[in-house]
This record gives C-alpha cells, structure tokens and sequence, in this order.
C-alpha cells in the first residue's frame, strides 16, 4: 500500500467515524466538536488533492469561525441534552436497508464508470499542488461576477443577522 | 547511516521537532522567569530570587510543584473535553511554531534545510489556520468546567478571538500584497536589500505598512488573551476565566500554551515587519560577524564578575555554571566555521526576544479594558484602521504597476 | 495512488450520513451541522473532481460554497437565537405552530 493511500483511509475513517458521532451523541456540543474532526480529515484529504489554499480556507473559515460561532451559540443558549427520537418503523426496516443498497450501488457504478479509474494521486505521493496564484486569476476574471455577487450575500447575511439577533426593546 | 540517508527527510525532520521541543519547552520555562522579572523591576520589585541564583531555578521548582499537586476534575465537569481541553491547547500552540523559520533556508543538512521543521508553500495561512483553532481549547476548558466563571469565561474568550482574528489577518494582508508570497522564507527573502538613498536602513515592511504592523500587533494581543486584552480571565471580575477550575498539570499546560502563543506571534511580527532572519546591517560591515559571539562573551563576564562580588554558597556554584556556558557558547559562536551559520539564528532570537520585553513591558503599563470597550475597539476602530490600510496599499501597489 | 472513485464514495457516504442526521435530529442547531456536513461532503467531490480534471473550476466552487456557509450560518444562528428566545426550546417539534 502506498502512503497517499493509507493517508487516505486513515482520513476517510476518522470523517465517517466523526460523522456517525455528530449522529450519536446526545450533547450539541459533542456534535459540534464531531463535525469539527470531520473537517480536519477533509482539510487532510484536500492537501492529499494537492488543493492547499482549499485546504487552509477550509480550517481557517469553517473549523476557525463558522464552527465557532455554533460552538458560541450552544454555549451562551445553553443547550443541553437532546430528547431521543423514537425511530419510525418504515424507517428502521425499510429506510436504513434501501439507504445502504442505494450507496452500494453508487459506490459500484462509480468504480464501473470510466471516472472511477481516473487516479487522483500519481505514485510516490507526491501531487502537483493547484497554483494559488492561478486561482486567484480565474476568481478575479472568469469567476468575478459571482466574487462580487458573494460579497453583496455577505453584506445582507451580516444586515440580516443584526436585524434578527436585535432585541425589540 | 544507510537508513539515514535514504529517509533524510523523515530522520532530519524527527531530529528538528525533538530538537525544536526541547529549546522551545525550555524558552517558555524561562519566559515566565523573565517575564516575572521584568514586572518586578517595572514595580519596583526584586522578583523571583529564593531558588537559585537570581532565581533561575525558579521554572524548575514552579512545574515540579504543578506536577506534584492533586488534579482535582470537578464531579459536574464533562469528563473528555474536560481532559481534551488543555492537550488540544497546548498542542496547537506548539504545532504553529513548527512552521516557522528560524533560520536561512541555505543552511543545509543531508539536503534539509536545519532551521525549518515544515516549510509549507502557504506557511502564512497554515499559521492562521492553526490560531483560528486555538479558540476551542480556551472555549471548551469553559464549557466543560459546568460552572458559571468558566463558562463566563470561555464566552468572553472565544467571541473576542474571533473579533480580532479578522483585525489580525487583515493587517497582515498588506505584507501579503507586498511580498506576493505566502511562504515565510519568500516573504522574509522579500524584504532583503537597502533603501536606495538611504543605504543603510533595510528594505523591512515596517517602514510601508506601519498602520498594519500597529494594528496586527494589537491584534495579536488580544488574540493571546494578554493584559489589557486578557478579559477572558480576569481575576477581578471572573477569578481566573476559564481555567478557574483548572488545578495541577492541567493548569501548567493553559499557561504553557500562553506563552507559546506569545511567542508565535512574536516570530511572526519579526516574520512578517522585520525581516526574520535578515541583519539589519549592509553586508559590507563585516564586524556584525562577531555580534553575537562577543555579546555573549560580555555577558560571560559580567556574569563571572557578578558571581565573585555578589554571590555566596550554592548560588555561587550555579551561576559559575552560568557563566561557563556563555562563556563557552561565546568562544564557539567566535569559530569561523560556525560564525555565519549562527547570524540568521542570533538575529531572528535577538527579534523575537525584543518582541516579549514589549509584551511584558505592556502588561505592567497598561490597565485592562472593559468588555465593551474591548469589543467596540476592535470592531469600531481596529477592523476599519487594518481595512484602510489594505485598500490603500491595494491602491498603491496598483498605481506603481500601473 | 488514490483513484478518484474513492474520494467519491466517501463523498456520497458522508452526505448520506449528513441526511441522516439531518433527518433523525431533533435540535435545531444540530440539524445546521447536518447541513454543514452535507456541503462539506460535497465540496470533497468538487475538489476530487477538480484534481480528476485538472481544472481549478471546481477549487472556486469550493470557495463560493464556504463563503455562502458562513453567510447561511451567521443568519441561521441568529435565527436560532430569535427561536430560542421566544419559545425557551430548541426541539424542532414544539416550533411547529405558525403563530405564536
């Protein structure tokens, strides 16, 4: 087995694994602290990639503020324990079986498809990483309009949130 | 050997990390002696001076008696995070400083470069994304505590982390325009070479972007829960914010993960504004060569002179050992062979070191904010200050290249 | 060498179990993470599929997709606040009446 591959499962196991317990655990909290782990592996997977600047924006934006506002948020509400769902039947004998025959069948058709045997990562384990610099050409000229048009959500996401968050008093 | 030389990179990098631990371990053991020094002779005090001479064992005694006292856990605290909370903080702390050169990449062994464990294309943002994370340590020690002043605590911390992470990275943004360059050893290779008509002042950016070298270092400040900035664990208003609960081993590993905080933050201001590694003198005056020999050797004696005169008993003996080594470390620094090696080292510690006496000088001048003057200066003056200062060096730049 | 298929499959299990989540939690805020998860699976394909092509395309979708993140949870969280505070719960159950 080659680094890059064992790099790979490691990763793919601690995402999967991370996302089971942001299933599982009753405390928000430790569903939070579960899907932060998730996004390590991926910010993992993606240096794997070679998408180093992805990689970085992904810790630095989701883990380092996003993950850190729901964090915040559980803190100051308090939130505590979750009341337990009770499972329906059709789900629990007809939802989790066609679930796992849906993925299965995914996973074995993407193997079959010609894209499957494309090889993301070149032997030796070394990627060509993607230029950042390249990236930024194409976000300021063939991407600019969208760029722009993100930068006007955000300003109405941030009104919006003051709008809401504000006390009527 | 033959294994050595087939996985170079894994043996020299192993050996820099232990290597790296070791000094960096041993730096913060003594930044909380310099640091308490420093306050003393601010307050007019004489510090620590029991154990040791000058109370240099002072570290020595204060983490064997953190080691030996009972850790106590709180029967309401959340068990894992509880633990989790110090290890992650201590951890992240450390890992940031892997990333930093503390050296010229051009001295090599077995084709590694010695004074780097990770040299990282987008070093800069690697940094910050470790810092970005260094908030759950501070924020989950609250949380898992169940108890109100932690939980205070922790509130108060992570939202002011994140406030002045955005002042931080801005300010910093200008360097990254000007450098074009997002790893350390291209932003520092950046700023080599002399003013044209002043030839002796050195190309730092310090000098074009001193609105962001004020706002990052205030930033920075903050963003390490320093006084003024150090809210989260005010002892006036909160006992000790968020590690109130906090005893023995546990409590040593918040501080430790502190002051390595403080010093990454000090890399990188002398990183990003100072040039790093570079002397600040041309390369024509040669004597800069003898520099950190001969300082040390100064100091070799006039800690030899100090141990004759003022010295009794035991402290006698341990700073003749004191003295010995800087005496000795002066004498190898002197060696040709080892003389240019050392000057990108001494240079960027010499940096780094007047970096942490601003930090402690800070912290016994300055009284500390209120919760709401911390938050409106860092949205209200701090963010607009480091956004002005990026357009405007967005704007020249774009007028220079036209 | 990691063929491209692999990074899909854990793709496509990591957005099945963000669905799962999404569907099977009763928090709010837990069922937010649930959807951060699922763009977080997503944006594996992309990048996956960036490398497969060797096209940064896919990178800046990466991109926009964690911007519009962090728009969408500034304005859920706040959303949640507001919830919190009118009916002092956070099950997802008992906010099931328009009126208040």
């Amino acid at each position: 087995m080659s680094l890059p591959l064992i790099v790979f499962f490691i990763c793919a196991l601690i995402a999967v694994v991370g996302a089971i317990l942001l299933i599982v655990s009753r405390e928000p909290i430790h569903s939070a602290l579960s899907l932060i782990l998730v996004m390590m592996a991926l910010a993992v997977l993606y240096l794997l990639l070679g998408a180093e600047f992805i990689a970085a924006v992904q810790i630095i934006v989701y883990a380092g503020a996003i993950m850190v506002l729901f964090v915040f948020v559980i803190m100051v509400l308090n939130a505590g324990e979750e009341e337990r769902t009770n499972w329906s039947r059709i789900a629990k004998f007809a939802g989790l079986p066609l679930g796992f025959f849906l993925l299965m069948w995914m996973a074995h058709w993407m193997a079959d498809a010609a894209i499957g045997r494309t090889v993301a990562n070149s032997g030796g384990g070394t990627t060509v990483a993607f230029s950042t610099v390249e990236l930024s050409k194409l976000l300021f000229t063939k991407y600019l309009f969208p760029f722009e048009a993100t930068s006007i959500l955000i300003l109405i996401a941030i009104l919006g949130a003051l709008v809401l968050a504000k006390r009527e008093n | 050997m033959e294994f050595v030389t087939q996985h170079a990179v894994l043996v020299v990098s192993l050996v820099k990390i232990a290597v790296l631990l070791f000094v960096v371990m041993t730096a913060l053991a003594y930044l909380t002696w310099f640091e308490r020094k420093v306050v003393a002779r601010i307050q007019s005090r004489w510090g620590p001076y029991y154990v040791g001479a000058h109370g240099l064992l002072q570290p020595l005694a204060d983490g064997l008696k953190f080691l030996f006292k009972e850790d106590v856990t709180p029967p309401a605290a959340d068990k894992l995070l509880y633990v989790m909370a110090p290890f992650l903080a201590l951890a992240l702390a450390l890992t940031a400083l892997a990333l930093i050169p503390f050296g010229p990449p051009s001295v090599q062994v077995l084709g590694q470069s010695v004074f780097i464990v990770a040299n990282s294309n987008i070093g800069l943002l690697f940094l910050f994304a470790i810092t970005s994370i260094g908030v759950y340590g501070v924020a989950l020690a609250g949380w898992s505590s169940n108890s109100k002043y932690p939980l205070l605590g922790g509130l108060r911390s992570s939202a002011q982390m994140i406030s002045y992470e955005v002042s931080l990275t801005l300010s910093v943004v200008g360097v990254l325009l000007l450098a074009g360059s997002f790893s350390f050893n291209g932003i520092i290779a950046s700023q080599a070479g002399y003013y044209h008509h002043a030839n002796f002042i050195p190309r730092w950016y310090v000098i074009p972007q001193i609105v962001g070298f004020l706002c990052y270092i205030t930033a920075a400040i903050a963003e390490t829960n320093r006084i003024p900035f150090d809210l989260p664990e005010a002892e006036t208003e909160l006992v000790a914010g968020f590690h109130t609960e906090y005893s023995s081993f546990k409590f040593a590993m918040f501080f430790m993960a502190e002051y390595a905080n403080m010093i990454t933050v000090s890399c990188l201001a002398t990183i990003l504004f100072f040039g790093g590694w570079l002397s600040p003198f041309p390369d024509t005056w040669t004597w800069q060569l003898y520099l950190p020999g001969a300082l040390l050797i100064l100091t070799g004696i006039y800690c030899g002179y100090d141990t004759v005169r003022e010295m009794r008993g035991i402290a006698q003996l341990q700073f003749a050992v004191v003295t010995l080594l800087a005496l000795g470390i002066g004498v190898i620094c002197l060696i040709p062979a080892v003389m240019p090696v050392i000057q990108g080292l001494f240079w960027f510690v010499a940096k780094v070191v007047c970096f942490l006496f601003f930090y402690v000088w800070i912290r016994g001048t300055l009284p500390r904010f209120r919760y709401d003057q911390l938050m409106s200066f860092g949205w209200k003056l701090l963010l607009p200050v480091s956004l002005a200062n990026l357009v405007a060096t967005a704007f020249v730049l774009a007028v220079r290249h036209g | 060498m990691v063929p491209i298929s692999y990074y899909l499959v854990l793709s496509a299990v990591l957005f099945g179990l963000g669905v799962v989540a999404f569907v099977i939690k009763r928090n709010i805020i837990t069922i937010f993470m649930a959807i951060e998860l699922m763009l977080n699976a997503v944006n594996l394909a992309f990048v996956a599929f960036a490398r497969a092509w060797n096209q940064l395309d896919g990178l800046v979708f990466v991109f926009f997709v964690i911007v519009v993140a962090a728009a969408e949870a500034a304005v859920g969280l706040a959303i949640v606040i507001t919830i919190m505070q009118n009916r002092d719960t956070l099950n997802v159950e008992r906010v099931n009446s328009l009126k208040f």
